[in-house]
């Protein structure tokens, strides 16, 4: 198991690497000088070389990259082109605030998909089974942005229940978990799940439904094993597979959630990321990308390893 | 069939040397694992294989699963690299006097699986034209056909059909067409035989008898089956864990096996006769571990007449005294061995 | 010839040679829904290629006094959006881009990465170990994270989304195009082929391609949805089609504004491209199975 977790920690780095690069090089992709989005119009050649100068832009790629990159490892980000503030303060506190959306998400969506999927694989080819395919594969289809807008205008037009904005009172850096910030977070976090249902769903389904069919399940049933017992047994060998299916829908749920963000406008990483592409804020487009792609590649890691722990068959591979 | 140039094979460079020679052919695939998936182990998958193959001979080949049979097979027409050894095909070696490429016009394998060896999305003809294509030879629609036609397949019937519309004996009959569309002169058949019925069997076998006269071809039968191989081969080779222990004519090894793995291998064989039952004690427990193969002798393991020269030293393949044909890797048979029983012979 | 009357205890061939491609369309024929899904995407494609032919009202032809109109309203079936444009002509002419930009980058990526696994899967080695670590780092960003990263970075316009979306899907085809390759690449009719002498693009060519790109192409159609919802979204978030240009997204976008004069109005574009979406992940579903591919 230690052998596994040092070689699974060492392949992480070469990925860490290119990824990396791939948000240095998004600035440089971007069309434009970035400092037009900052340099009055009538600044001369002088003013805009010491602006140069004094973000760096004047020195080859690769050096760029470097001092980049060395000044990351001391959790320095650079400054917002257009706020001016530290980049990693502005993404570590709208992460938070889509942590909270991406976990209220998953626990919604991830019991439910279970259960549906569970049902669906038991009671395979049966009504029970179209109606759960039916949903699963209404979930995978619907486009959530467009979601989130019906259940505000069922929910907050035309019922009125529930807040269509915002985190609650407080802004951004005062999440409480209350009733007051709780109701602006039902309808994103509702959103949020229907995809994961879908896929946790399908997944669940068809991994109960080949076990059932499995010889040793056959064998249990012919020892006289009651059907709930069975389904003990069933449910621990789909464990492993479920378990990381749902650790990259966690991912995707914070990485994804910025569509839902801006519908709502919950003040998290994806709403962050839209101001930073209207204002062509690049460190800052830069940094919350980063963030977010390396909060990726962690949660694969864990659920690696958390899969190999409970099915060590997976170590050897 | 005139129109298809095969001649006989007396046309080669060197009409009096052997077609086919191996020296000291050596594989060994590497095992990987650990922490930076370095090469932790080799499995020994063919040890120093050498042997001779006579123009319009065919020498089959047995031994065990796992004795490196195929990959002895597929090392003969570079399907697999090999690491070490000669290959002399028709007195150039491969190499420095023959590119892979020209071997593999002289040189046609067929396989096992005859299923697995038709690409499933090609008609029966497309796949017996493909090698006729590469070569860029005049029609080879046409030369295709005839050669179904050869093999027993009618091509009107069959030749736009898919493979999974065939039975097993019709596609090995495609297989063989396919391999002397290429115009051979050495086939290594791989097991060709080994997943038919046995009606159908008998039927393929004949077909390859016919063809090897017609053509002129030579062949390498590899199978587990004595008793095909020893219908179909003039000489036969037993093979130890990538080794060779054996090689006699196919009446003097029927007549008296010399090492005592391959009489353990025929015993094995049952027999239609009560009077002839299993006298010597079959094999028990399986083969060692090839990446790790036993010192000297590598059946010392599971020979009943194993010695301390045989863990120490490996025997070397030599005639017999009786019979310089009869080739045997053993120490009982070298009086100059120091086993306790040199020079005896086999005891029974 | 002197063995042909052998033959006979042999089992006798199906009546006709059937081909992979016949088997695949009558398994189509007999299956309603995917048959159904596949009407209506056609029905889309056709509506928004000959959109201009079909008697719409002008979409971009607004009015100051007819704006927001409900549904049912007279020479306005649809109603009308927020600046009094005809909703039925937009979201039919909407179709014209959605569709291109929602379509379009899963074909690139079919091609760019078919090509890129096939060599990967068939070459190996270094070449391989190349190639698929470089698709490692791609999938370290959820798809939506980075169709929006590299059309945030490049900014808005069509091309920069079919731009985006196609790196955003050439990794996971690459993927599977490796994964079906090694597979195809260990079977005996590969090593039958190479004994015959032929180079490594003439067994591709003849061999691997027709055994592994079924695989690939039922992935990829599974990858349509996706890719539509996101190159709605991208406009959708402002950094997709611009306006005034007619699309799903874009209109979704525009139209938030009138969820508290005309709710259902605001909602249509998203109709749209919901039932684009499940189409298109019904007729995968269906080509899978007639395909017999699994996952």
């Amino acid at each position: 198991m230690l052998t596994y977790l040092i070689r699974r920690l060492i392949l992480v780095l070469p990925v860490a690497f290119g990824v990396s690069v791939i948000c240095f090089l998004l600035v440089q992709i971007a069309p434009g000088d970035p400092l037009t989005a900052i340099m009055p119009v009538d600044a001369t050649a002088e003013e805009q070389d010491a602006m140069r100068a004094a973000y760096g832009l004047d020195k080859p790629l690769p050096v760029q990259y470097a001092i980049w990159i060395g000044n990351l490892v001391q959790g320095d980000m650079g400054k917002s082109i257009a706020s001016g503030r530290p980049v990693a303060g502005e993404v570590f506190g709208a992460v938070q605030n889509s942590l909270v959306l991406a976990l209220s998400a998953a626990v919604i969506a991830f019991p439910i998909g279970i259960f549906l999927g569970f049902l669906a694989g038991y009671f395979r080819d049966t009504w029970i089974d179209r109606v759960v395919t039916a949903i699963s594969i209404a979930g995978v289809s619907v486009p959530n942005y467009w979601l989130g807008i019906v259940l505000v205008i069922i929910f907050s037009v035309n019922l009125g229940w529930l807040p269509s904005m915002g985190a609650g009172p407080g802004g951004s850096s005062e999440w409480e978990w209350n009733w007051l910030h709780i109701r602006h977070l039902i309808l994103p976090a509702v959103t949020l799940a229907v995809v994961p249902i879908g896929i946790v769903a399908r997944t669940v389904r068809a991994l109960a439904g080949d076990i059932l069919t499995m010889d040793f399940v056959q064998a249990l049933y012919a020892k006289g094993m009651s059907r709930a017992d069975v389904l003990r047994h069933v449910a621990r060998n789909a464990a492993a597979t479920a378990l990381s299916v749902m650790g990259l829908q966690l991912g995707y749920l914070l990485g994804g959630s910025i569509l839902i963000e801006t519908v709502f406008n919950w003040p998290g990483s994806g709403f962050l990321l839209s101001n930073a592409i209207f204002q062509r804020d690049l460190p800052l487009l830069q940094g919350t990308i980063l963030v977010l792609a390396l909060f990726f590649v962690a949660m694969n890691l864990i659920v690696d390893v958390a899969q190999a722990a409970i099915d060590p068959r997976i170590q050897r591979t | 069939m005139s129109a298809i140039d095969h001649a006989p094979d007396t046309a080669g460079t060197a009409p009096e040397g052997p077609l086919l020679v191996v020296q000291d052919l050596q594989k060994h695939f590497p095992v990987r694992g650990g922490l930076l998936g370095r090469t932790q182990a080799k499995v020994q998958a063919v040890d120093g294989v050498s042997f001779e193959v006579s123009k319009g001979e065919t020498l089959g080949i047995v031994g065990e699963s796992g004795c490196g049979k195929s990959t002895t097979a597929k090392l003969l027409i570079g399907l697999t690299e090999k690491d070490k050894g000669d290959i002399v095909f028709d007195g150039q070696s491969l190499g420095p006097d023959l590119s892979l490429k020209d071997l593999r016009k002289s040189v046609q394998m067929v396989f096992q699986d005859s299923y697995a060896t038709l690409n499933p999305r090609l008609t029966i003809l497309d796949s017996v034209a493909f090698g006729a294509k590469v070569l860029g030879l005049e029609d080879p629609a046409g030369l295709a056909s005839k050669m179904m036609d050869r093999v027993g397949l009618d091509p009107d019937r069959f030749a736009h059909r898919y493979p999974h519309e065939l039975s097993g004996g019709q596609r090995q009959r495609v297989n063989i067409a396919r391999a002397l569309a290429m115009s051979p002169r050495l086939v290594v058949l791989d097991e060709a035989v080994s997943a038919l019925d046995k009606s159908v069997e008998a039927q393929v076998l004949n077909l390859l008898n016919d063809l090897r006269a017609e053509f002129g071809l030579t062949y390498i039968f590899i199978s587990h089956d004595l008793n095909v191989v020893r219908y179909i081969s003039d000489r036969i080779l037993v093979m130890y864990l990538g080794e060779v222990v054996e090689v006699a004519p196919v009446d003097s090894i029927w007549a008296a096996q010399a090492h005592p793995y391959t009489r353990s291998l025929f015993s094995a064989m049952p027999s239609m006769d009560p009077d002839n039952r299993t006298k010597v004690p079959p094999l028990t427990g399986d083969p060692p571990n090839p990446i790790n193969p036993p010192s000297g002798c590598r059946f010392h393991t599971r020979c009943r007449f194993a010695s301390e020269v045989c863990k120490a030293r490996a025997p070397k393949l030599a005639g017999l005294s009786e019979n310089a044909a009869h080739l045997v890797a053993c120490h009982l048979h070298d009086p100059a061995s120091g086993h306790p029983d040199a020079g005896q012979g086999l005891p029974s | 010839m002197a063995l042909a009357e052998t033959l006979p205890t042999e089992p006798a061939p199906a009546a006709k040679p059937q081909g992979y491609w016949s088997g695949v369309g009558a398994r189509l024929i007999r299956d309603p829904l995917t048959l159904f899904c596949s009407a209506v995407i056609l029905g889309l494609i056709l509506a928004a290629i000959f959109a201009p032919w079909i008697g719409l009202a002008d979409p971009y032809k607004g009015s100051m006094i007819a704006r927001l109109k409900p549904l049912g309203t007279e020479g306005h079936i649809l109603g009308t959006d927020e600046q009094g444009r005809d909703m039925l002509a937009r979201l039919i002419y909407g179709g014209r881009l959605t569709l291109f930009i929602g379509l379009m980058p899963v074909v690139f990526a079919f091609f760019i990465g078919s090509a890129l696994g096939i060599v990967a899967g068939y070459v190996g080695g270094l070449t391989n170990t190349i190639i698929m670590r470089t698709v490692d780092v791609f999938f370290a960003f959820p798809s939506v994270l980075l169709a929006i990263a590299i059309s945030g970075a490049l900014g808005a316009g069509i091309v920069n989304s079919l731009v985006s979306l196609t790196i955003v899907f050439v990794p996971p085809i690459t993927r599977v195009a490796e994964a079906v390759t090694s597979g195809v690449r260990a079977l005996d009719y590969i090593d039958a082929a190479r004994a015959t002498g032929a180079d490594a693009f003439t067994v591709i060519r003849v061999h691997v391609i027709g055994n592994v790109l079924s695989p690939i192409f039922v992935y990829a159609t599974s990858l349509t949805s996706v890719c539509m919802i996101l190159a709605a979204g991208l406009s959708f978030l402002g950094i997709g089609v611009r306006p005034p240009e007619p699309e799903w997204g874009l209109m979704l976008n525009t139209l938030r504004s009138a969820i508290y004069v005309n709710p259902w109005l605001s909602a249509l574009p998203g109709v749209m491209i919901f039932i684009t979406s499940l189409c298109l992940n019904l007729l995968s579903d269906g080509l899978r199975s007639a395909m017999n591919v699994r996952d």
